[in-house]
């Protein structure tokens, strides 16, 4: 008996439709936050304080940023870290200074954290001499390898094994230092993962491998584009995982903490899902058709800005006028970086042909 | 002077990087245990220990990775590809993280990297086995690319790739391993990367062959010589950065040329000399630059087809001779 046709083939999940049911769509399921207290983490007012002056700035570098895109100061892409910046300030007030740090595209918020100032941060942007990469990265490639910040890579994946490798250096030179390798739930998808994941098990290279869950790639959410949950991946290669709520600073200072004490204390990999929300689109082009407005309204309740603002209030760490002015002094921060940007000159005509080499006269074929 | 295997020189070579720096480590596929695919590695594992000589597990995008960040965070690996053509799966590591991050890091970030292996055509192993890479690789801004014929040079030119800071593509061929030749036993035998040498002076015609292809040019210049057509042969060793000065110096000599490259004919080395001969010595030309190169066509099975696939000797001769207008 021959066998029917089947009226419809479909391959990718559908997404289209399903705005319209009115439901809040859940683009990550947040864990449970932690319970402890600034007091269980070891965490004194002062450090609060400079937690909530760090994502503040990255925050508001972010809507600065944005601003000044529009108004037409700089071109190429933007991608946004609206949203995620309990996880840029819990993991590196949870590392030592000179950790290892590598990231994809949405690099802004880590760079601050890392010691590109907001200055050198929008000089970047503008494409300015005194950008942090000297005006020849621009957005998707900020990097302060000083402070072992190492970028800021435009290849969704590529820079996984690159963190791998990283570690591998580490291990090599027995320096004690771990590296942290995040990128978004879009890479996991990349074989790059698994190859990198195989290898850092198997030679027991001191990474962790952090996945920033937002729900979307782009434009598709998660479960349109990946089986299961994500985090399971890691037991296919029996590596030690976590799932963090990334809306939470302290979520993720305790549990980055304790995993890299365990990692440098057995060099063995870690794979972390943080779950996150980006309150903007993709990129600066985003329309956003993806998601709706009751389900961002939704996360926006989860603000870690202000969940860490309600805390330090409401634990008398810091008075309502000793925050603000932390804010007045981020905003004026940024405000001056964006005229540190504006008045910075381009990098000169010569500098085209700056840093391709290591070698001061190198050879470029003509 | 020693007389070596191209394979023992590839291995005198890391040997001796390996024992000068102890940064320089290799991985790669079979590179340890085994002592190596093609034995360029044999013996390395017991000197210098599994800390320094790895075996990969078979992930070219992923040890190649690994190899980019290790390279970045203070060492100096040289990552073996059993051959190129594996390698493409390793390509984005190479063009779009190694060649760049110096770049788009305002010049915060190096990569000290050798990424080596067999290249080319190396017999009849099917069509996936037998493409040349370095003219592709030679393309990308940032990559060195190096393709030497003779163990003399892939010692000096090896030592000389390990040491560079900028990231380096060293290519071999499975072919040549076992061929013999004179190594310098200078101490410390280096020569500088981008420096071509006329291994044949001739009046005639410049022959420009590199790799396998310097082999084919000697037997086609032995058959013209019986002729008395004379050929220099050139053999520019690097491919990148190029050593076009030698050649034009040759063509204002013998106003003729003939490229051999075992590559195919769109947009390669010799695609690539015959557009700068032009461009720097069209004066000099008494006939327009010829190639010898593989047709546009995949590597075939069949022993017939492939010798029809393969760069010939009278290939060779019968450019000559149209460069000559001998035909």
């Amino acid at each position: 008996m021959a066998k029917k046709k089947s009226g419809n083939v479909e391959f990718a999940p559908r997404g289209i439709g399903d705005e319209k049911s009115g439901a809040v769509q859940k683009g990550v399921d947040l864990p449970a936050a932690t319970k402890s207290k600034h007091k269980d983490l070891g965490l004194s007012a002062a450090k609060l304080k400079a937690m909530y002056e760090q994502m503040y700035l990255q925050r508001r570098f972010e809507e600065r940023a944005m601003q000044q895109y529009q108004k037409g100061k700089f071109g190429g892409f933007l991608h946004l870290y609206i949203g995620q910046e309990a996880i840029s300030t819990g993991t590196t007030f949870a590392l030592n200074d000179d950790d290892d740090i590598i990231t994809a595209y949405r690099d802004h918020g880590w760079g601050l954290c890392r010691g590109i100032s907001a200055n050198e941060g929008m000089a970047e942007l503008f494409g300015k001499a005194t950008g942090c990469s000297r005006g020849k990265g621009g957005s998707m490639h900020f990097a302060k390898a000083e402070n072992h910040f190492w970028g800021g890579y435009g290849i969704v994946g590529g820079h996984i094994p690159i963190g791998g490798g990283l570690a591998f250096a580490n291990k090599y030179e027995q320096n004690g230092r771990i590296s942290t390798c995040f990128f978004g739930d879009g890479a996991v998808d990349q074989g790059a993962l698994h190859e990198t994941f195989n290898i850092a098990q198997l030679w027991k290279l001191p990474a962790i491998f952090v996945v920033e869950n937002n729900g979307y790639s782009m434009g598709t959410a998660a479960r349109r584009h990946t089986v299961a949950d994500i985090v399971d991946r890691a037991d296919g290669y029996g590596m030690k995982s976590a799932v963090i709520n990334g809306m939470d600073v302290f979520s993720v200072y305790e549990k980055m903490k304790e995993i890299a004490d365990d990692v440098r204390k057995n060099s063995e990999p870690w794979f972390v899902e943080i779950r996150t929300y980006r309150y903007r689109g993709h990129s600066m082009s985003d329309p956003q058709k993806y998601r709706t407005k009751e389900e961002l309204e939704e996360y926006q309740k989860n603000d870690p800005i202000e969940r860490l603002k309600t805390y330090i209030l409401e634990n008398d760490i810091a008075k309502e006028a000793a925050l603000e002015k932390i804010e007045e002094k981020v905003e004026q921060e940024v405000l001056d970086a964006v005229e540190f940007a504006d008045n910075s000159d381009f990098p000169k005509d010569e500098e085209l042909y700056e840093d391709m080499f290591v070698e001061d006269d190198p050879y470029f074929h003509t | 002077m020693a007389e070596l295997q191209f394979r023992e020189a590839i291995k005198a070579a890391i040997d001796e990087e390996m024992a000068k720096d102890e940064k320089v480590l290799i991985m790669g596929e079979e590179v340890a245990e085994y002592n190596g695919a093609y034995k360029t590695t044999e013996g390395l594992l017991d000197k210098y220990g599994y800390k320094r000589v790895i075996d990969t597990p078979i992930s070219e995008l992923g040890f190649a990775g690994i190899g980019v960040g290790a390279a970045m965070n203070g060492l100096r690996p040289i990552v073996e590809f059993m051959t190129f053509n594996f390698a493409v799966l390793a390509a984005d590591q190479i063009i779009n993280h190694a060649s760049k991050v110096k770049y788009m890091t305002g010049g915060q970030i190096d990569c000290p990297i050798v990424f080596r292996g067999p290249n080319a055509s190396a017999g009849q192993l099917g069509a996936t086995h037998s493409v040349a890479y370095d003219s592709m690789y030679a393309h990308f801004p940032g990559l060195k690319v190096i393709y030497t014929s003779e163990p003399g040079d892939a010692k000096g030119l090896l030592k000389s790739a390990i040491r560079d800071d900028n990231p380096v593509l060293f290519m071999e061929s499975e072919q040549m391993y076992g061929l013999k030749g004179e190594v310098s036993d200078e101490e410390d035998y280096i020569i500088p990367i981008g420096k071509g040498k006329i291994k044949r002076e001739g009046e005639h015609v410049t022959l420009v062959a590199h790799g396998k292809m310097y082999h084919l040019a000697v037997q086609a210049a032995k058959e013209l010589a019986k002729d008395g057509v004379e050929c220099e042969i050139i053999d520019p060793r690097t491919v990148k950065p190029l050593d076009l000065p030698l050649i034009i110096e040759s063509i204002k000599k013998t106003n003729r040329c003939v490229i051999l490259d075992e590559a195919h004919p769109f947009g390669g080395l010799a695609a690539e000399v015959g557009f700068l001969i032009q461009r720097e010595a069209f004066d000099y030309l008494d006939a327009p630059v010829q190639r010898v190169t593989l047709p546009d066509v995949c590597a075939p099975f069949a022993k017939n087809l492939f010798d029809l696939w393969y760069p010939s000797v009278k290939q060779v001769v019968d450019a000559v001779n149209q460069v000559t207008y001998r035909n």
